[in-house]
This record gives structure tokens, sequence and C-alpha cells, in this order.
């Protein structure tokens, strides 16, 4: 019988410790979810929302943030974007294309050692703003660049 | 099944460059076949690790291209420096490979 109270204790603790974690993860989502998916942030359908979800909504413009692409992209398949933070300390740097179905394409977190840069290839569906957000102590700094595509490539 | 992964890196004076290429259909779960969605499939986590050490961990989505490339930079290294970029997708499929530094 007195086992089985052990037992019920023990999973209470264990409960008790996810939903600290849970709660910290929430404040710091950057550095506890790190290597899970932020599903609410790429399901967000509206840019400003999207903006939101990764809390860059009043990101700061900055030349530091260096972001490379075509003027215009032939097919929107494969649009290559080069993107560097010149800004100390950045720990992550975030892909936002405006107007694609999900606006929010990717997230870079940079561990010691990294430099933060990227290099990769994303689908436009049409003509559209691309804007990559550097978080670095806590705050946000985006670069943003027109593309304009002539086929779309995220349809059928 | 996962088709295979090629990693490039290359010591480039005060950085490594590494290059990767990664084989995946990355389906948006937009595009129709046969007047039906085909279901989204795509790599959701890239984790870089350079001599067992994390330095890189991507989130992606459906909107990164067919057979994603990526091109990442780290500080210093040395010839001979282990490589290893693993991959994990929508459906739990995975995929990792390694290589040493040129």
């Amino acid at each position: 019988m007195d086992e089985g109270r052990r037992v019920i204790l023990r999973s209470a603790g264990a409960t008790g410790a996810l939903a600290a974690a849970l709660a910290a993860g929430l404040l710091k989502p950057e550095r506890v979810l790190a290597a899970t998916w932020d599903k609410s942030a790429f399901r967000q359908k509206d840019v400003a929302d999207a903006l939101k979800s990764i809390g860059a909504d009043n990101a700061v413009a900055s030349k530091q943030v260096m972001l490379d692409v075509p003027e215009i992209a032939e097919n929107g398949a494969v649009v290559p974007i080069e993107i560097a933070s010149h800004v100390p300390g950045t720990k992550s740097i975030s892909v936002v294309i405006d107007k694609n179905p999900f606006p929010l394409t990717s997230r870079f977190d940079f561990m010691e050692g990294a430099l933060p840069y990227v290099k990769l290839n994303v689908k436009m569906g049409q003509s559209s703003n691309i804007r990559v957000i550097a978080e670095a102590g806590g705050k946000h700094y985006v670069a943003m660049r027109e593309v304009k595509v002539t086929i779309g490539g995220c349809g059928g | 099944m996962p088709g295979p992964m090629k990693i490039r890196a290359t010591l480039k004076g005060d950085y490594t460059d590494i290059r990767v290429l990664m084989s995946h259909p990355m389906e948006t779960g937009q595009r129709k076949a046969q007047g039906k969605l085909v279901p989204a499939h795509f790599i959701e986590n890239v984790t870089v690790k350079v001599n067992g050490k994390t330095v890189v961990e991507a989130q992606t989505s459906q909107a990164v291209s067919r057979n994603p490339v990526f091109a990442f930079r780290v500080k210093g290294g040395s010839k001979g420096d282990k490589v290893e970029i693993g991959w994990v997708d929508n459906k739990g499929e995975s995929n990792k490979t390694e290589a040493a530094v040129a």
C-alpha cells in the first residue's frame, strides 16, 4: 500500500518539475525549446502574427543585418538567400516571407563557435518582401528586401 | 526512406565553411497530384555539430526548397575536425552524416 503512495508522490513531483520547465520555456523559449519545432509560430498565416509570435513585432531596422537576395527570381521554388548578422551577440536569425501562406520560413539558433551566417534556398508563392530578423541581447533587428517572382513555387 | 546526404567542410582562413545537401521532397501540403493534395512532408529540425558540440540548431518549414542546401560558418577550426549534421522531419524520419574538415 505504501508502495503505491510513493509512486503517486513521485509522479506528482515529476509533473511539478515539468510544469516548472514549461514555465521557464515560456519565459525563454529560444533556449529551452531550441531543439523542438515552434509550431505556433510556423503555423501563423499573417505576417504580423508571425512576427509577433517570434517576438519581433517591433524589431528595429538595422544595416548590420545583411541580406543578399536576387531582385528577380525566375523560379519561386528555389530562391537563394544569404544572411549574415553583424549585430554583436546575435543568437538567432529568422526568415519571414510576407506573402507566403505561412510567412515564417526558418529559424537558426547559433551556439558558441558558430558565426551568425546562413545560406539557404526558399520557396516563394509570389513576389514579396523577405525579412530577416536577428536577435541579440533580447532585442530584434530586421533587414528587408523585395523579391519579384515570375513563377510561383508554392502551388501545384 | 531518407535519401543520401552530403557535407563539404572547408577551412577558409579564420572560419570553417560548412555546406550540406539533403535529399528530401519538402512537400508543402498545398501541391495537388491527380486532384488530391499531397500531404505536407518536410524537415523540421537540423542540427550541426562540430567535434560533438552543437553549433547551430535550425527549425525549418515547408517553405525551404526541395532537396535543401545550407551553408553555415563556424569560427576557427582545423583540418580533420568532425562535422556532423542531422535532420528530423514532420513524419519522424531522420538522417545524419558526418565529414572531416578539409
